[in-house]
């Protein structure tokens, strides 16, 4: 929310229209503890979001499980999803959110369209 | 009716089922048999104890007990703001106790959570299905002999790839 309000404004980098459905979206932020009852949900909405996609792991939580080394806590995201940008702290602060923002248009900027060209098939 | 005078009816209505009161911290304990339950915590709650406050679990494995698992009920009088432990003890071949649904509806997700938890059944329960755990979830994560770190749920998730082209110019 912080990110948002008007000290550290993500607008500025052209990031502040929030979708909440996977489809019309291609950032994924996850933040917090995935568990084992949320990751098929999360493999999901990843799967969900259009291509061009990029994920942003945002603190601790998300990148490593944390302190929460137990049965049901996914020891990071990165285990099962592709992640791009890794943010740390817990809980990240705001400038880290935009930095890790900024990282992510940078990765973007050197992408090529070529690169999205779908795998050749056999047909 | 005052706390003493209940225990000491609770106590002579079930006079083998009742196996201790103790104190701690200047409120009552009282320790019964698990297939009682109901009839002790409805006693309870025809003399003023009308509010269940929390239902929890313990697994003695370790500790030692009457038992091995005691269900611990909390209840409070809010008339006369006095509390009372009933903790009923069940053994480890018959896993079955009454549900106290009937008398307090806030019971059902408590025996849910301990039946996700522990392993214990309730027997009456009108929904007795896994709370927190995925429903393909297997075995009962409190008890002292299920491993801290489990038995690889965690780990067991298909790997999600990048599309290939992007996998290739990253590496």
């Amino acid at each position: 929310m912080a990110v948002l309000a008007a000290r550290t404004d993500i607008s500025r980098f052209g990031a502040e229209a929030i979708r909440f459905s996977p489809r019309q979206s291609d950032l994924l932020i996850v933040a917090g503890r995935i568990s084992i009852k949320m990751m098929p949900v999360l493999i999901r909405i990843y799967e969900q979001m259009p291509e061009p996609k990029w994920v942003i792991s945002m603190g601790a939580c998300a990148s490593s499980g944390g302190v929460f080394d137990t049965y049901s806590v996914i020891q990071g995201i990165d285990r099962f999803i592709p992640v791009d940008v890794y943010i740390p702290g817990c809980p990240p602060r705001p400038e880290g959110v935009v930095d890790g923002l900024i990282k992510l248009q940078e990765l973007v900027d050197k992408e090529k369209f070529s690169d999205y060209a779908p795998p050749a098939t056999n047909s | 009716m005052s706390l003493a005078d209940t225990l000491s009816q609770i106590k002579a209505t079930f006079p083998e089922t009742v196996f201790d009161v103790t104190e701690h911290a200047g409120e009552k304990i009282i320790h019964i048999q698990g297939l009682v339950v109901l009839d002790v915590l409805g006693e309870f709650q025809k003399s003023g104890f009308n509010f269940l406050a929390d239902i929890t679990a313990i697994d003695n494995m370790t500790l030692g007990g009457f038992e091995r698992f005691a269900v611990v009920y909390h209840l409070l009088s809010q008339e006369t703001a006095e509390r009372v432990t009933v903790k009923a003890y069940v053994s480890e071949e018959n896993l079955i106790l009454p549900s106290v649904e009937s008398l307090w509806k806030t019971a059902d997700w408590q025996e849910r959570e301990i039946y996700d938890l522990f392993g214990i059944t309730f027997e009456g329960h009108p929904n007795l299905v896994r709370i927190m755990n995925p429903d393909d979830f297997e075995g009962h994560p409190l008890r002292k002999d299920y491993p801290r770190l489990g038995r690889k749920e965690r780990d067991n998730f298909p790997i999600v790839e990048r599309r290939i082209g992007r996998k290739a110019q990253r590496e």
